[in-house]
């Protein structure tokens, strides 16, 4: 996992358009672009994960390069010439977008989502009428979607995958990456890959621990907390009437940094920030969904 | 919530518990209850594994018909793998069936050629006897799916049987028989099967086909007394340096696709500080269209052999993995036998001929998946996950199979390696023409006389290749030819005379691909073929990355559109969309899948080929 780079690196020189800039060696090409004031849109990408490149709307134009590169992961080499404001990458990101936002639900994704389709241009209606279900078959003139109903299967996190880009995040922060359940894995292929437990059980009959590592790091909203699903599902889900508390977690002694968003008193979810030298932005259940024993909620399914 | 009990771990058969063993080794068993303390024991000390993933899931399909919740739990547990992740793995994989199947399953191909051939029929008189594609209940005898090629173009149309509890294998469609004869020969495995036809023209030479069909292929005497081993008697005589300038001076290069020069690959991981090297011999072949690995495994799979060997010893590999396509049993069994017999003579093991060089080639089985071609998604599949490709760099000369420098070649440019070194750099640069050294193997198949393997000089015109099979039917007209496979394009009758040299061809924007060359002549529905290309992307793809995942889908939406007279906004709405895609893909995506796959359908709406409009509506 690439947690940063060591300070003893050797720095290596590149050019991000037109700007030369250096980086320590094994820097990404998106970090030397952040060092040149460049901020590049990413989906698949988070500090605390090992980077997948499977999103590609991070792609940046990189001259000897035939295809354009992902930024999140492709290491700097001295000497590279870099662009990331070019016709090719502004169709390639386009087009990410708008082929994610005519297929997928963003409507509860990160505000920035909806900015970069703005900025882009992205014209997700181009394709046709939505399918209103994820089929084999859509009609003609339809586009296929990957449109279903959310599976609430536990009283503490709902999975939509309606919303759901196929970024990896949520496997990786299940697995390798943090908390190595390894409960659910990408099944499938193609348009038909899917995140699913096996023969995709129940979460309850699967090996989950509810750490709620996963729900901590999907960007789309199609892992949720329970009370936020209900809350939205009302028409009560207001953001704006929130506040965010920092605490640290009472239940162990590893320290955990938690943040308590509070709607109307009650605890609506709990985030930890990615940059906490302990935990990664990781929790257990405890830290994650004990405030639904505070709260008195009924724990169980 | 519900009534089922939480983290039931459901029970594997005996049957399904014997075949998991076979392949990853008995569990220790001891006098209950130390045995299970022991079983943790030996699993901790085992050597991870996983590699035996793939094949321990073929011999549960094989076992039991499917991969029940019983048997992968089993093999999960065996190979000390999460659950989620061996079914992950087990449903990326087309062979592989995740819902109870009928004893007999028919894989009918719908794909390219064998739709020129009868396919469509095929499928409607299945469908007349067994039902819809797909829906037969686990009770029926027989099932059946559509499949995209099956590598079995010019003996259309190609069917492909799994049989519970025995090895797959080809069947050949049998006019003559009636639908209930033929399916009952086949559920009982008396259906016939066939080699591929090799088509010669005398005169040409044929380096590479020569034998097939002429010797025994399972005989080593024979292949010794048709010039076999020769060439690595050469090679241990000139010595790793030499034969690596052997093979650059001869300007070699790979016959996978890509033509990337052989001689460099070789070099990079000969030169690798890394002692652990591996040489992978790509035997997938699953590009719409093409069969001539196939005919090599089965014709002559000795060549295979000695240029395996020639190539591990050059770039200092002691261990070769062929993966071989799942739908290719006949080619494994082949290439297997032949490995024995070359073992028992002292080609391969502890010596190779007379220098002690430890040397061992393994073949692995694919398990029907198009991407596992792409050779960093078949490093994947050998190490037991999902046929997923990698993002590169870094490349696979430094970072390959199991994380070593690995050098991949596709089974014709091994094939080539013992002739390079027979005839010597110059006179193999002599075969070929200015744009590449050598023959190669075109694939010929659709509307032709003769449909089979031609072996010719690089740069002989299409024309004469097309003519070496047979040529168009009588009184029929050239439409057009798709070069290269679904990751190819389509030309027009104007490419008629067009040498096929890699060079002449990449100028015309087209590309030689793996040598398929499906004709089509006037009476074709290319439209129906155009949307089986684009519906082989939508299925193949892996998956992983957004411009593939989603590009294909929408491609073929599109094509569907268009096919259908129904455009969305106007014509060049439509043109101007496919462009985008077009570039996204090209641009974005991780691989070569999504690179090309909009390559034929762009080549196709350039040349009309796609619906009414596109003739000027
Ligand atoms: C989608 C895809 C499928 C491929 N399938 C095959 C295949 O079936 N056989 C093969 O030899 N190469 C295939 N390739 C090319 C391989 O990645 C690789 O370039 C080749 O095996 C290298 O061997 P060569 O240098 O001898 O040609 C495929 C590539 C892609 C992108
Ligand atoms: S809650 Fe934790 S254990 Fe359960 S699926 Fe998510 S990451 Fe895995
Ligand atoms: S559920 Fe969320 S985190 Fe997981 S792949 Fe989908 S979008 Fe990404
Ligand atoms: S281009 Fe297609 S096949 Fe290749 S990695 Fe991306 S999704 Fe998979
Ligand atoms: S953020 Fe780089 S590919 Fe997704
Ligand atoms: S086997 Fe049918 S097209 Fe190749």
């Amino acid at each position: 996992m690439n947690r940063g780079v060591s300070v003893a690196a050797r720095p290596v020189t590149v050019t991000v358009d037109g700007q030369a800039v250096e980086v320590p060696e094994g820097s990404t090409v998106r970090e030397a672009c952040a060092k040149a004031g460049v901020e590049i849109p990413t989906l698949c990408f988070l500090e605390n994960l090992t980077p997948v490149n499977v999103c590609r709307v991070c792609v940046v134009e990189l001259e000897g390069s035939r295809a354009l590169v992902p930024s999140c992961s492709r290491k700097v080499e001295g000497g590279m010439v870099i662009h990331t404001d070019t016709p090719r990458v502004r169709t390639s990101r386009k087009m990410v977008l708008e082929l994610l936002a005519s297929s997928v639900d963003l409507s509860a994704a990160g505000p920035e989502v909806a900015e970069w389709l703005a900025a882009y241009g992205a014209e997700p209606e181009r394709y046709g009428r939505r399918a209103p279900a994820r089929t084999a078959r859509p009609d003609l003139g339809e586009a296929a979607t990957v449109a279903q109903p959310p599976k609430v299967d536990n009283a503490l996190y709902v999975r939509d995958y309606s919303r759901c880009i196929l970024c990896y995040k949520c496997v990786e922060a299940c697995g390798e990456d943090a908390q190595f359940t390894f409960a659910i894995a990408v099944a499938g292929r193609g348009f038909d890959a899917h995140i699913s437990t096996e023969f995709d059980v129940p979460l309850p009959d699967s090996a989950c621990v509810y750490c709620g590592n996963c729900v901590g790091v999907c960007p789309t909203g199609a892992l949720m907390f329970k009370s936020e699903f209900d809350l939205r599902q009302a028409g009560a889900w207001d953001p704006a009437r929130q506040t965010v508390t920092p605490t640290i977690c009472p239940y162990c002694g590893v320290g955990c940094t938690l943040e308590l968003h509070v709607q109307d008193n009650r605890i609506v979810k709990v985030t930890s920030p990615l940059d906490h030298t302990v935990s990664h932005g990781h929790l257990c259940v405890k830290g994650r969904f004990g405030f639904e024993f505070v709260q008195d909620r009924d724990p169980g399914g | 919530m519900t009534e089922h009990e939480p983290n039931r771990v459901p029970e594997a058969t005996p049957r399904e518990m014997a075949a998991v063993d076979a392949v990853v080794g008995p569990e220790l068993n001891g006098a209950a209850p130390a045995a299970a303390a022991r079983r943790m024991r030996v699993q901790l000390q085992r050597p991870y594994r996983r590699d035996l993933l793939l094949p321990a899931l073929l011999a549960l399909q094989q076992a039991e018909g499917w991969i029940s919740p019983g048997g992968l739990a089993y093999l999960a547990q065996r190979l000390a793998l999460p659950l989620a992740e061996a079914y992950g793995v087990a449903s990326f994989y087309g062979l592989l069936a995740l819902e109870p199947e009928p004893p007999t399953v028919l894989h009918v191909c719908d794909d390219v050629a064998c739709q020129t051939a009868g396919a469509m029929e095929l499928c409607q008189t299945l469908e007349r006897v067994l039902g819809p594609a797909g829906s037969a209940p686990e009770s029926s005898e027989v099932g059946w799916h559509r499949s995209p090629c099956l590598g079995r173009c010019a003996e259309g149309p190609a069917v492909y049987v799994q049989r519970l509890g025995a090895a797959g294998g080809g069947a050949r469609w049998d006019a003559a028989q009636t639908a209930e004869e033929w399916l009952q020969a086949v559920a009982t495995g008396m259906a016939v099967t066939s080699a591929v036809p090799i088509r010669r023209r005398p005169g040409l030479p044929q380096p590479l086909t020569g034998r097939i069909g002429r010797i025994p292929p399972d005989s080593l005497d024979a292949y010794r007394r048709h010039g076999g081993y020769q060439a690595l008697r050469r090679a241990l005589a000139l010595g790793r340096e030499g034969v690596l300038r052997e093979i650059a001076a001869a300007r070699l290069v790979g016959r996978g696709g890509a033509g990337f020069p052989t001689a460099a690959k070789w070099e990079a991981v000969a030169k690798s500080p890394e002692p652990v090297r591996y040489l992978v011999v790509n035997a997938d072949e699953s590009e719409p269209g093409t069969f001539k690995d196939r005919a090599l495994l089965e014709g002559d799979p000795f060549a295979i052999v000695e240029g395996a060997t020639i190539a591990a010893w050059v770039i200092g590999a002691h261990r070769v993995y062929v993966f071989v396509r799942g739908e290719y049993p006949e080619a494994r069994r082949s290439l297997e036998a032949a490995i024995a017999q070359a073992r028992a003579h002292g080609y391969l093991g502890a010596t190779i001929m007379d220098e002690p060089y430890p040397l061992e080639i393994e073949v692995r089985s694919g398990a029907g998946a198009y991407i596992c071609g792409e050779e960093t998604a078949l490093f994947n599949a050998i190490e037991g996950k999902r046929g997923e490709p990698r993002n590169k760099p870094p490349f696979p000369t430094v970072h390959g199979l199991f994380g070593k420098p690995t050098v991949v070649n596709n089974v014709e440019t091994i094939a080539n390696v013992p002739v390079v070194l027979n005839l010597g750099a110059a006179a193999y640069r002599d075969l070929g023409s200015a744009g590449g050294s050598g023959t190669r193997l075109f694939c010929v198949s659709g509307q032709v006389m003769a449909p089979g393997l031609v072996e010719v000089p690089i740069g002989t015109p299409l024309k004469e290749v097309v003519a070496i099979a047979g040529g168009l039917r009588p009184g029929r007209e050239l439409r057009a030819v798709l070069l290269g496979g679904a990751a190819g394009t389509f030309v027009g009758p104007e490419a008629w005379d067009m040498a096929l040299d890699p060079e002449v061809v990449r100028a015309r924007g087209a590309t030689l691909g793996s040598g398929v060359v499906v004709v089509f002549d006037d009476t074709a529905d290319l439209g129906a073929i155009v949307r089986r290309i684009a519906r082989f992307f939508r299925e193949e793809s892996c998956g992983q990355c957004v411009p593939c995942r989603l590009g294909t889908v929408r491609q073929l939406e599109l094509v569907e559109r268009l096919e259908a007279g129904r455009p969305l906004g106007s014509l060049e709405q439509e043109r101007a969309l496919h462009r985008d895609l077009v570039q996204v893909m090209r641009d974005a995506s991780i691989c070569g899948l999504g690179q090309t796959a909009a390559n034929a359908v762009a080549s196709a709406l350039a040349l009309g080929l796609v619906g009414e409009g596109s003739r000027g509506q």
